[in-house]
């Protein structure tokens, strides 16, 4: 079977470091993975998006057209990029700085998680992409909250390791978001 | 992680492949999207007593490495787009030395600045030569990052057992993307002795000149046949391909480079809807695999050449397959949002079935 997952928002949200975690915790659950980043030429604020794809095969193309699910951090991207998931497919999106979600196609599954507002309960904005990979982790059960902790030693840079608790923290806090 | 894997970018696993394959000298100036190259040497080169230098150009970069490779050691350097074609007349200057030499070009947009976005309009400079006098240089097209690090290492080999500059020619897809690979060690490639090189005579040893310069009566004649016959010899021996499901195929689609990582699952989609596709990925681009279109050829009459450009390689397809071949053509050049998914080039294929005569 091959799995992809498409994440976008803007520079400086962590975009590019949760597709590094979910592409680790999928190689730690044995598949193999294709991560493809793409960024504009601004480091801050600008878009960032990366594909995600593993399989327990060949990944195929690392580009990917209609994505089974989207994980949104932004209006921007919500606006480009939500109605290329794939009929049936979930858009999990941050539901703090997309405001408008109206456009979704109804065809779609919106999984809406605060996301900014839960990053800041935990005291630290920057965790907000965990709680994403958290949650897409929980909501569509393919990987699961052990391999993405278990992923941080190898995504996180050395310097970062002290910070481990409190990912794992806002990993377990976006799981919860969505758990039913 | 799993044992003896690495889940790295492709531009990282080019730098990997340099050290095991025991380069000792990087010259470059960075570039989008191929930085990653210079950034992993800079910090591994000095650790085992090589020599990484940031040149004040690609001109120099280029020149520095024709230098390193008239010593006979094993050095590289690596650009994109505008720094590729600075580097033309050096790698002109190398063709004509008969030096070795592996340099990485991680394709952008163009032409002159363009963008940072995947291409593959680079085709034509890299095999059909940017610069002058009517060289070719070795060109290994690679869509995988496992691929990054096994044609890096086959560059070094091929180079020094021909004397030719090989190429590694990516795009900012490849040199970006991260998958898993197995970083194994350099083969036990016989490779020829560098008796040519310039290292210091001796007492008894005859001298050893490098240059390109040649103007004896006839002998810059001499020196393009026995080129040539070393072109020859490299068609041969060296041409490199994978093919995927061809052999009941009623089409063929062929294409190099991430736009055939793309392309594939497109056949597979195609498979699946019970399409007769198959796949023609020519893995050397120079020396082109003629000899394998050729005989494609002979029994599938229709080819769908898809490129990031709008259409250099299918030149070399048309030049390849039986007379009576058809070569259509899909490409989308370069830029911000014209990389075509799967899907695309899946509804490409069926359009194109629709245009092939009817068998009866």
């Amino acid at each position: 079977m091959r799995y992809n997952v498409f994440l976008s928002g803007y520079g400086g949200q962590g975009v590019m470091l949760a597709g590094n975690l979910l592409s680790f915790a999928a190689i730690y659950q044995g598949y193999n993975v294709t991560y493809l980043p793409s960024y504009g030429v601004e480091k801050r604020g600008g878009s960032a998006m990366c594909t995600v794809v593993y399989s327990d095969g060949d990944t195929g193309s690392p580009v990917v057209g209609h994505p089974s699910v989207a994980v949104i951090l932004n209006q921007r991207s919500f606006d480009t990029y939500a109605n290329n998931v794939c009929r049936g497919g979930f858009c999990i999106i941050n539901s703090d700085l997309v405001i408008n979600s109206e456009s979704l196609s109804p065809s779609i599954v919106l999984v809406e998680v605060p996301m900014s507002r839960l990053a800041n309960e935990l005291g630290d904005s920057r965790v907000l992409n965990m709680i994403a990979c958290g949650a897409y982790a929980q909501k569509t059960g393919l990987l699961s909250i052990d391999s993405l902790v278990a992923a941080l030693e190898n995504t996180l840079p050395v310097r970062n390791h002290p910070l481990i608790p409190a990912n794992i923290k806002a990993i377990e806090c976006g799981a919860e978001s969505v758990r039913t | 992680m799993q044992s003896g894997k690495l889940f790295i970018k492709g531009n990282e696993a080019v730098a990997l492949a340099a050290i095991e394959a025991g380069c000792v000298h990087y010259f470059g100036y960075p570039i989008t999207p191929q930085s990653e190259i210079p950034e992993y040497l800079a910090r591994e080169l000095p650790k085992i007593g090589g020599q990484f230098l940031q040149a004040e150009s690609e001109t120099a970069a280029i020149n520095m490495l024709l230098g390193a490779s008239a010593t006979g050691v094993r050095s590289m350097t690596s650009s994109s787009g505008p720094g590729i074609s600075l580097m033309q007349e050096g790698i002109s200057y190398m063709a004509g030395s008969e030096l070795p030499g592996v340099i990485v070009d991680v394709m952008r947009s163009g032409p002159g600045l363009g963008g940072i976005d995947a291409s593959q309009a680079d085709y034509f400079q890299a095999t059909h030569g940017g610069g002058h006098g009517g060289y070719h240089i070795i060109v290994l097209a690679p869509c995988s990052v496992q691929e990054m690090y096994d044609l890096t290492m086959l560059a070094f080999d091929l180079s020094d057992i021909y004397r030719i500059p090989a190429m590694v020619l990516a795009d900012a897809v490849i040199g970006q993307m991260k998958e898993s690979i197995v970083a194994h060690p350099r083969p036990a490639t016989l490779l020829p002795e560098k008796s040519w090189a310039v290292r210091g005579k001796e007492e008894g040893q005859s001298q050893n000149i490098v240059k390109s310069l040649q103007l004896g009566d006839g002998e810059m004649e001499a020196f393009h046949w026995k080129m040539h016959a070393r072109y020859q010899s490299l068609s041969l021996n060296e041409c490199r391909w994978e093919e995927y499901l061809t052999s009941d195929a009623e089409l063929i689609v062929t294409a190099f480079g991430s736009a055939a990582r793309i392309a594939k699952s497109a056949v597979e989609m195609a498979r699946d809807s019970g399409l007769k596709i198959g796949l023609m990925r020519p893995i050397s681009l120079y020396p082109f695999p003629q000899a394998a279109y050729r005989s494609l050829s002979e029994r599938c009459k229709n080819f769908l050449d898809i490129e990031l450009s709008t259409g250099q390689m299918i030149n070399d397809v048309k030049l390849s397959v039986a007379r009576d071949t058809e070569v259509f053509f899909y490409g989308r050049p370069p830029g911000t949002g014209s990389l075509p998914d799967p899907e695309e080039l899946f509804q490409h294929i069926k359009s194109t079935l629709w245009q092939l005569p009817v068998q009866v």
